[in-house]
């Protein structure tokens, strides 16, 4: 059986006309062979169908062949689940069921995500409360449970975790979200408007400028609009710097939660430097209201430029030396070392991306598989490491903090000429388009739908940690209870770009 | 001669928070930081006593008491050690066992305490402490046999006071592995880095931290007060056997003794600064360590 699937690439709009409705049955064969051959299932989402039925979409990412393509299917109440044959499909599959009430039948793991009313319910439905679901329990007479948040003792997000434990040792780690949610994916419905760019800068507020490139590039996309080179450029430069700003960060609390207080401390501070250093282009340290639609909204004069370059490299130099202090400390690496270890199968069947794929030794990056804008032109080499240890997924960290480093310092030595900002014209009506960007976490994938008037009729995001949480109940697994927080650390998930 | 014995009390009483002032000041300034005042677990003692305490329904008078015993058997037990030129309070023949079990019943009321909330948490850190604690307490017998041994006196007060010059001019390998033994001890029980991460936050890697949590106000006062005395408890052994400064001239040896401490809180500060926390696994082995370093000061 073949199936004819439009190819496209990152940010190229394909008719929604030209995206095949299958057969449920059909629909589920042709994503688990995809998969099975090695395609990242990028996206599965639902979205409300005219005749009443629900509309399946699946949008598949052939990083070899850099192509992405989507099909879809009508499902009426209940369908087989692709979970049981495509454990990528899990998290996807429980977000449908708990958005659209409909059931993936045979699902092994159907429980809510997010806690809130399926969206075809009426508005006074009364909302579920957040945690209230079974958990997974290990019976016997040394097990114990220990359940940890929503509050917790740092000054981090809400997110719930019930550990299985047989004294010190977890058997089974569930993670509990949906604390955060705030119901961006409905309130984008009709857009895009002029609330739609501050929702996107703040899906997950570490990640503003990736969410930012990736709903810009779409918009782009989908209007026909040429992206002034020098837009370009900033807008590759100020991902980044955010990359650069947040590994940074990272290095020091994975350093922190070992006690280990020299590279903790310092790497807190080179942190602000670099988050600065985005502050110095747009004024915000988190490039709040740096890009727009059709470009940048603010431009680098050739002073600013060489100012950047000189702190850049400062910064560079601190965290190296700061990191180094940490890489040389065997107290460290012994922490670090076979803790939370992933393997590269695991890594794979469950579909996990970012700096967290890569430390099992598996080559995902969107600015590589599927490039748009700036790194369509210049390539930043893959940082990979192959342990899939709390050690690979720091130094993965350090890798890429070179690299960045090393390709900011060329942007900014060879800046194009010319405008930062384009005009942009209406969408296209009944077009889809997948928009991918590699933030510091990962794959952030945005997929447009427009309707006949080229308004939103469906905007499906998916932030990288929606991925990889996942990937932490399943690293937990037979490790120490006390290495949860260094675990944790190491992928540093988001909850509010979970949550949404 | 009463005053003479009551003022090692009086200074343990009056310093001991300052010792961790000092501690946490070292290591602000290695991580290139102001760092709080020094006088601040002062501060913090003085606010926390003026605070109420908020107690669980589901704790029993168990979970109040543990504080009070707590602190009363640490200043039962500072009463049998002595500082500088100045003999303990009150000595008598194997009052070290008496010290050793005085704190272990602080350390018993603490760790019921923990265990009356219910939370998992406590229960986790009660059960690391007690593990780790069994292994630290052969260790600081084995490290005052070994001097016991050495000296002859089976007193805390005279073994101390006995340790001298002349005894490292002899017996350095002996007092060099006791002390190495009695350092580990320190951090163990102290909960300090590599053992435990008295600055952390994250209540699934604590040991001592994750037991109080509950502890509130007057009562928590009583745990972080306790908490110094015992500090500066081990630390007075420490230096007892490292400066063995006997001069003749009491308020010279005492402060020779506070200089010793001083610098024991700094290098406390440089271990804590200068590597990362110990998995909780291999917190077992360091303390093998030190059991067997004593068992070798104990030999020789």
């Amino acid at each position: 059986m073949t199936i004819s699937m439009p190819s496209f690439r990152n940010g190229e709009p394909v008719a929604l006309a030209s995206v095949p409705c299958l057969a449920v049955r059909e629909f589920r064969a042709a994503i688990i062979s995809a998969v099975r051959a090695g395609s990242g299932l990028t996206a599965l989402f639902g979205t409300p169908a005219e005749n009443g039925k629900i509309q399946l979409f699946g949008v598949l990412a052939d990083s070899l062949a850099g192509c992405l393509s989507a099909l879809r299917t009508e499902v009426n109440g209940a369908y087989p689940c692709l979970t049981v044959d495509c454990p990528q499909a899990h998290w996807f599959e429980r977000e449908i069921a708990e958005q659209w009430n409909v059931e993936p039948q045979g699902h092994p793991w159907l429980k809510p995500i997010r806690f809130h009313p399926h969206y075809r319910s009426s508005r006074a439905a009364q909302s579920p409360l957040p945690g209230a679901t079974e958990f997974f329990k290990v019976n016997g007479d040394e097990i114990h449970e220990v359940a940890v948040g929503p509050v917790h003792a740092g000054i981090i997000e809400p997110g719930h975790f019930r550990f299985q434990c047989h004294g010190e040792r977890v058997f089974h780690l569930e993670i509990s979200l949906g604390y955060q949610h705030r119901g961006i994916e409905p309130a984008l419905i009709g857009g895009p408007g002029k609330r739609t760019i501050h929702l996107i800068e703040t899906l997950s507020g570490d990640s503003s400028i990736g969410h930012a490139t990736a709903y810009c590039e779409a918009i782009e996309g989908l209007s026909g609009t040429a992206v002034p080179a020098r837009a370009q450029v900033l807008r590759g430069v100020a991902l980044e710097f955010e990359r650069l700003a947040n590994h940074t960060g990272d290095l020091g609390a994975l350093a922190g939660d070992v006690g280990y207080l020299p590279t903790a401390a310092y790497c807190g501070l080179i942190r602000g430097d670099f988050l600065n250093l985005t502050a110095a282009i747009c004024g915000s340290r988190f490039g709040r209201g740096m890009l727009r639609p059709g470009g940048v909204l603010f431009d680098v004069d050739a002073g600013l430029c060489s100012e950047l370059t000189r702190r850049l490299d400062s910064a560079l130099k601190d965290v190296a030396d700061a990191t180094r202090l940490m890489w040389d400390a065997p107290s460290v690496q012994a922490r670090f070392e076979d803790t939370g270890t992933i393997g590269a199968s695991t890594c794979e069947a469950l579909g996990l991306v970012g700096p967290v794929a890569r430390a099992c030794g598996i080559e995902r990056d969107v600015r590589l598989d599927f490039p748009s804008g700036i790194f369509r032109f210049a390539q930043i080499p893959i940082s990979k490491w192959g342990t899939g240890d709390v050690f690979a997924r720091a130094w993965v960290r350090w890798l890429e903090i070179q690299r960045s480093g090393l390709f900011v310092r060329e942007q900014l030595a060879s800046l194009p000429e010319g405008r930062v900002l384009a005009r942009v014209g209406p969408l296209m009506p009944a077009h889809l388009i997948v928009s991918l960007t590699e933030g510091w976490r990962g794959e952030i994938a945005h997929v447009a739908i427009t309707d006949n008037s080229g308004r939103f009729a469906r905007y499906k995001i998916v932030d990288p940690s929606f991925r990889n949480w996942m990937g932490l109940a399943i690293a937990l697994r037979n490790q120490q209870i006390s290495d949860f927080p260094l675990c944790n650390k190491s992928f540093n998930l988001s909850y509010c770009g979970h949550d949404l | 001669m009463l005053f003479g014995s009551v003022l090692p009390l009086i200074v343990a009483l009056a310093c001991a928070p300052l010792m961790q002032g000092v501690i946490t000041r070292t290591k602000s300034v290695i991580a290139g930081r102001m760092g709080q005042p020094l006088m601040q677990p002062y501060h913090d003692l003085w606010k926390l006593l003026h605070k109420g305490a908020v107690y669980s329904h589901t704790t029993s008078w168990i979970f109040r008491t543990g504080p009070m015993v707590s602190l009363a058997s640490l200043l039962l037990a500072l009463a049998l050690v002595p500082f500088g030129g100045f003999p303990a309070l009150s000595a008598f023949s194997g009052d070290f066992i008496l010290l050793a079990y005085l704190m272990a019943l602080g350390r018993f009321f603490i760790v019921l305490a923990a265990l009356d909330t219910g939370s998992s948490f406590e229960g986790m850190g009660a059960s690391r402490e007690v593990t780790f604690s069994a292994l630290a307490e052969p260790a600081l017998f084995l490290s005052l046999a070994a001097l016991a041994r050495q000296t002859g006196r089976i007193s805390i007060s005279p073994l101390l006071t006995a340790v001298s010059w002349s005894v490292w001019a002899h017996a350095a390998p002996m007092l060099g592995l006791t002390l190495a033994a009695l350092i580990i001890v320190f951090l163990a029980e102290n909960a300090r880095i590599p053992v435990d991460d008295p600055t952390t936050h994250l209540e699934l890697t604590m040991i001592h931290e994750v037991m109080v949590l509950d502890h509130g106000g007057p009562d928590f006062a009583m745990i972080q007060y306790g908490a110094a005395l015992k500090m500066w408890l081990f630390a007075t052994i420490i230096v007892a056997v490292a400066v063995p400064w006997h001069s003749g001239n009491r308020w010279i040896d005492t402060a020779v003794g506070l200089a010793g401490m001083l610098i024991l809180a700094i290098a406390t500060g440089v271990i804590e600064s200068s590597m990362a926390r110990l998995r909780l696994l291999r917190v077992p082995q360091l303390l093998l360590v030190a059991i067997v370093l004593a068992s070798l000061a104990v030999a020789l």
